[in-house]
């Protein structure tokens, strides 16, 4: 015979599924209000004027295109020196290391690395990179600063990939009598290019969402500027400018304007690595 | 043949360069901050400068005590621990084991997009709403306060916690439940008597990650928190470890700039803790 449950056991079962609901519904609601307030607060004010001027004190207008060409010159000058060193240390690790102990010891420093508040890294890049390299507050100060952020996704995603990728492929290269790094350059990197596009999107996220490790190293100036002359000068990326309009300068239009541009970009940034993650999950499956 | 080898060599040198870099950079900031950050702390003398319950870096007699700051940032993330910690635990117990195929989907972006929207955002949200329905709510005069980061922090750890936890939820072996369910458990009980003990140490994981990230947010609780050095009040304005140094970097000099420096250095060494804390249960849950 089965017996019913007694109450205070369903009495808790319901408790318990309750709180989950709630829980669930908070997240829903939260993530519904910040993408609508945001949207409703942000995307009126997202002009032709803003998005392709640069500020004028004469005509009292503001303009973020300095800030957009900014962010995009950060985004490629990190990605540029962080690509070699993240994927370098993930071939040396999976395709090199013989040694545990170094091996542990590369591994606990991306994990430190990883752990590290981005104020901290701010405040050290603004030592060592403006100061002790002399490189000033500028672009390039501040993307070797998120260089070093990045290190570890970049590593970590690799890594993963790398494992993926079946002995067989470098075992069958070795015996045609393939150098080990015609074997990684030819057989194995393309086999992992999925993992190191995923560690991109994710480390150009992190990159466009960052500000505080940003403040002191590439300064706040709202210059238009080209790539090369840019590096070398001050300048704020899109959550900077957002952080001066909004704090400093109450201009809370524009920063709602460009939170709703970030929110865009921050959506399709999920959808790109949701995409890589099912392509990779498909070429796995087969 | 000789070329060939000293080429492969090379190139294996040129990685394991690579390869280092990473611990090199953990040297270098670690260095940096202990060289630039203990002078302040000598002069001023580590029981003051810890204990100090005054900071007025500019006023004619300065004074350097950031006893305010280090309770201000245990009290923020304890408080957005508490509040933060059961929201993530519950919602990754519904998602892994409750929730239909459909709304785990839908939930997954809602919780990546939740990660990713940049800190300075959540800031803006907090000022712009936060603030003014502390006002109104409590019937303070300003609502930029530990409450106000509190909060704003609480949503921030919110998608690391979940995360992590839901990892670990999936990863506990079908047998365990097949094994409650058969002895007569409930789903319910099977998820939280069963499942949940078994997945403690990566939800111990999420619990640090999020302390993690509660202790080092500066720019989100910049915005949020009114930046005045006071000791910790929920309905005050007050300035955590972050913060203190990030609004004074700016514009100072000489022992306050260098002080500003050893902030730092105890902010790194917090984290410091928080990675040794993470390191322990890893190793922990290994071995098991």
């Amino acid at each position: 015979m089965i017996q019913p449950l007694s109450q205070s056991r369903k009495a808790w079962g319901v408790l318990m599924k309750t709180l989950c609901f709630i829980s669930i519904a908070i997240v829903t609601v939260l993530t519904g209000f910040m993408l609508v307030y945001v949207f409703y607060k942000g995307l009126p004010e997202i002009t032709w004027q803003l998005l392709s001027t640069s500020p004028s004190y004469l005509k009292h207008t503001i303009g973020i295109l300095p800030d957009i060409m900014n962010t995009i010159y950060v985004v490629i000058a990190t990605l540029v020196m962080v690509l070699p060193i993240g994927v370098g240390a993930a071939i040396y690790l999976n395709e090199y290391a013989k040694n545990r102990r170094i091996v542990e010891l590369i591994e606990f420093a991306a994990e430190t690395l990883s752990g590290i508040p981005s104020i901290i890294y701010g405040l050290v890049g603004m030592l060592v990179f403006c100061q002790f390299l002399g490189l000033q507050t500028s672009l390039l100060a501040g993307s070797m600063t998120l260089v070093v952020m990045n290190l570890p996704t970049i590593l970590r995603t690799t890594q993963e990939a790398l494992k993926t990728v079946p002995q067989g492929y470098r075992e069958g290269a070795f015996a045609l009598g393939a150098g080990k790094w015609r074997v990684i350059r030819t057989v194995v990197l393309p086999s992992c290019i999925n993992g190191i596009v995923t560690g991109c999107i994710l480390a150009v996220g992190r990159i466009l969402g960052e500000s505080a490790a940003l403040l002191f190293t590439t300064g706040f100036a709202h210059n238009l500027n080209g790539f090369f002359e840019g590096l070398r000068s001050s300048g704020a990326t899109l959550t900077v400018a957002l952080y001066v309009y909004a704090k400093e300068q109450g201009e809370f239009e524009v920063a709602y304007a460009i939170a709703a541009i970030l929110m865009v970009l921050t959506i399709l940034i999920n959808i790109a690595t949701t995409v890589m993650g099912r392509i990779m999950e498909r070429r796995n499956g087969q | 043949m000789n070329v060939k080898k000293v080429k492969e060599d090379t190139i294996h040198f040129i990685f394991l360069i690579l390869g280092l870099i990473a611990v090199g950079s953990v040297l270098v900031i670690t260095i940096y901050l202990v060289i630039s950050g203990l002078p302040a702390i000598r002069e001023i003398g580590l029981v003051d400068f810890l204990f100090g319950t005054r900071w007025a870096s500019t006023s004619a007699q300065p004074e350097y005590g950031i006893l305010p700051f280090i309770l201000t940032s245990i009290y923020g993330t304890a408080g957005a621990i508490v509040i933060g910690v059961p929201i993530g635990f519950f919602a990754a117990v519904y998602l892994a084991k409750m929730a239909p195929r459909k709304v785990c989907q839908v939930m997954e972006l809602c919780i990546g997009v939740l990660a990713g929207i940049p800190s300075v955002v959540y800031g803006l949200v907090g000022m712009l709403i936060l603030i003014p329905a502390i006002m109104a709510i409590f019937d303070v005069p300003d609502g930029a306060s530990l409450l106000a980061a509190i909060v704003v922090l609480a949503v921030m750890i919110l998608p690391s916690v979940i995360n992590v936890s839901l990892t670990s939820l999936q990863a506990v072996p079908r047998e365990y439940e097949e094994a409650s369910l058969a002895l007569g458990a409930t789903w319910t009980e099977t998820c939280f008597k069963v499942t949940v003990p078994a997945a403690r140490s990566g939800i111990f994981t999420a619990i640090v990650l999020g302390i993690g990230r509660a202790i080092g947010e500066a720019m989100a609780v910049m915005m949020v928190a009114g930046n005045v050095a006071n000791m910790p009040s929920l309905f005050q304005s007050v300035r955590f470890l972050t913060t203190a140094v990030a609004s004074e970097m700016s514009y100072s000099s000489g022992l306050q700039r260098q002080a500003l420096f050893s902030i730092a250095l105890v902010l790194f060494f917090f984290i410091m803790l928080i990675n040794a804390t993470l390191l322990v249960i890893k190793k922990r849950s290994q071995s098991l």
